[in-house]
């Protein structure tokens, strides 16, 4: 996969949320704040946002890193770093 | 069959060691006898029975609840100030001219007000409504409006977002109290509970309770027409004690942690009432599920019994074993699970994961507590319910056309499961319907409106609904509540929603729409009305999928056949809805 640029996997992490929560007000997040809390996603919309995501970008995500993804931002650095250790 | 046997010292070591002599012995009225009752024969009160008795001498500083905050926080609340808080709550209730009997909501996370509130409110023989802090606004207002909320206790945040929007909707409410925990302003038209909890005296006199003084209302949904509210009464705790012990093995010197919200029955019932009234410790965790944390709580802080349930049991089982493995539970000794029935791969993962096997039991709002459970001294038999509880009666019944029913004698034949009337804890009306709770009883049976069977060894196995309600992540959730909010949307004609098979949480709901004429099914307006679902019903209940078709099947009288939609999503052949028809 051609390298993607933070604002894009950005983007595509706000899709996947919004696929699965499309009411999500994403411009409101507070970014120190966890998303999933603030958005009401719950434990199954999560997992269906992990699979959306996982779709579109090819990352799965073992159950042991789910902390790392709390906060947006810590979502889109997992990913980022995820799809660099993936060979292109 | 597979049986998971336990062993003699197992046996032994269990609070009923003997379920046969247990149940042959057993009155309700032995049971109240185990209460201490109000001082100077005064009556009942559940919140007397749970903290104010052992609230004295040096049991008064054994740790109530111990609280763990979503931030790493953690407070200890000990019996004795748990019950000077309790009382507070009940004194503030009486500044503000709350009288008894008056209907008091709840809508927070799991704080520790919350558990004041209750109590408190308990006190005060005021009729305590808990709301899953997950709730849209429309279920809040349904509820309040049936229950005629006058006061509601919640948090600023939930607030601002949930209830100032529908405020001038909730007719009957007078006083709000709020919890700050925001960095905002007290909204308009609020009280600071924590403000008021301080001026106030933490010396209350519980006044004289009744056993039948209604205590407790809980909403559940209904296959046609709005939730009901089941009402129960502080009798109740007589139930909620004597199962604890039963059921869950439970025991003063426990430390137990019931993952249930209290906006559920169990999490009040069994995450409130019963562990408190035992005098056990009280583990509460704020944060939401996560397996990982999860293992953390039940290592770290010691949990000796857990009650959870199968949804999270299933998240588990996903991340596998190892996990759960690579800790330590030297405490822990005894699980338990509820909420819909637990599948014998998870009932065995628990002896992979914890050393422990996991124990089913089975019960319903309108029940107030276990009716149907695996014990501690019995085998296990995995996938099955379990054995009725002392003092309970269950049976199996058929419809006669007569509208009678009659017990299914011979095992393995399916009916509806039913119980004789008459335990402590049974649910006195559903509000304001009287007509609707008469129909839940024919010749002295409650009808659960359950499918069973029996096994010889009496062990009760779970078969499925006898009607269109949705049993999702445990909770009871009725497709006419969602249908009704699908049908506020100006691009949808008709609805049938359905409850979906999921591995995990057992059911999805799953709505199938028709658009009116104009409108054109794409991408974008699923998501309009997935976000529309939402942003009314909370994420508990909103639908979790949605489909658009051109049409809805009919009956001739016009119903939308849920039924049909339901064989169509599982791939039967459309004619053959047999496996799905009501008992009824």
């Amino acid at each position: 996969m051609a390298e993607l640029s933070r604002e894009t996997i950005r983007d595509t992490a706000i899709d996947c949320i919004l696929s699965v929560a499309p009411e999500a007000e994403i411009d409101r997040l507070r970014h120190d704040r966890p998303w999933r809390e603030q958005l009401e996603v719950d434990s199954f919309d999560f997992l269906n946002v992990l699979v959306a995501l996982e779709t579109r970008l090819g990352v799965s995500v073992p159950e042991g890193d789910y902390h790392e993804l709390t906060t947006l931002d810590g979502l889109v650095a997992y990913l980022e770093a995820r799809l660099a250790e993936t060979p292109p | 069959m597979e049986v998971l046997r336990k062993s003699r010292s197992e046996v032994r070591a269990a609070v009923m060691d003997d379920y046969s002599r247990r149940c042959a012995g057993f009155s309700w009225g032995e049971a109240r006898g185990w209460l201490d009752g109000l001082p100077g024969g005064a009556g009942l009160n559940i919140a007397h029975e749970a903290v104010d008795r052992h609230a004295t001498g040096t049991q008064g500083e054994r740790t109530a609840l111990r609280w763990l905050g979503k931030q790493g926080r953690q407070r200890d609340i000990s019996y004795r100030e748990l019950a000077s808080l309790s009382s507070r709550f009940a004194n503030v209730l009486g500044e503000l001219g709350v009288p008894p009997g008056a209907g008091v909501f709840l809508l927070a996370g799991r704080i520790p007000e919350l558990y004041v509130a209750v109590l408190g409110a308990l006190k005060h023989t005021a009729v305590v409504t808990p709301l899953f802090s997950a709730f849209g606004p429309e279920p809040i207002v349904t509820r309040m409006t049936l229950g005629e909320g006058r006061v509601l206790v919640t948090t600023a945040s939930l607030y601002r977002r949930k209830i100032a929007p529908i405020r001038d909707r909730l007719g009957a409410l007078e006083h709000v109290l709020v919890v700050r925990d925001d960095d905002g302003e007290l909204p308009e038209d609020t009280h600071d509970l924590v403000a008021r909890l301080d001026a106030a005296s933490d010396v209350y006199t519980i006044p004289a309770t009744d056993d039948e003084t209604p205590a407790l209302l809980h909403f559940t949904s209904g296959t046609t027409g709005k939730p009901k509210g089941a009402l129960h009464v502080h009798q109740a705790v007589v139930a909620h004690y004597a199962t604890a012990r039963f059921a869950l093995d439970l025991r003063p010197e426990d430390i137990y942690w019931c993952t249930a919200d209290p906006g559920w029955v169990t999490g009040t019932s069994y995450g409130i009432i019963a562990p408190l009234c035992i005098g056990a410790t009280l583990v509460v965790d704020e944060a939401e599920f996560d397996a990982e944390h999860w293992y953390d709580v039940l290592e770290s802080e010691g949990v000796t019994v857990w009650y959870t349930a199968p949804t999270a049991i299933r998240m588990m089982m996903r991340g596998g074993s190892e996990r759960a493995r690579s800790r330590r539970y030297p405490a822990l000794r005894f699980i338990a699970s509820v909420g819909e029935p637990l599948n014998p791969q998870a009932v065995h993962w628990g002896v992979e994961a914890f050393g422990l096997p996991i124990h089913d039991n089975w019960w319903q709002t309108e029940t107030g507590g276990i009716m149907i459970a695996n014990f501690a001294s019995l085998d296990i038999r995995p996938g099955a319910m379990g054995k009725p509880l002392p003092g309970i009666q269950a049976g199996v019944l058929r419809h006669l056309p007569d509208g009678g029913v009659e017990e299914v004698t011979r095992y393995g034949e399916e009916g509806e499961l039913a119980l004789r009337v008459g335990w402590p804890s049974m649910f006195r009306t559903y509000l304001n319907e009287d007509a609707r709770y008469r129909r839940c009883f024919v010749d002295g049976w409650y009808l659960t409106g359950d499918l069973v069977r029996r096994d010889p060894e009496d062990y009760y196995w779970f078969v499925g609904r006898a009607d269109d309600m949705i049993k999702s992540a445990g909770h009871l959730i009725g497709p006419f509540e969602v249908e009704s909010a699908l049908m506020e949307h100006p691009a949808v004609a008709e609805v049938g929603v359905i409850g979906k098979p999921d591995p995990v949480i057992g059911e999805i709901v799953k709505a199938f729409v028709a658009l009116k004429p104009g409108f054109v099914s794409d991408e974008s307006l699923r998501r309009e009305l997935l976000g529309f679902a939402r942003r009314r019903l909370g994420p508990a209940v909103a639908p979790k999928e949605i489909d658009i078709q051109s049409s809805l099947p009919r009956t001739r009288s016009g119903k939308i056949m849920r039924r049909l939609l339901k064989a169509r999503e599982l791939g039967l052949p459309e004619g053959d809805t047999s496996t799905l028809e009501s008992a009824r």
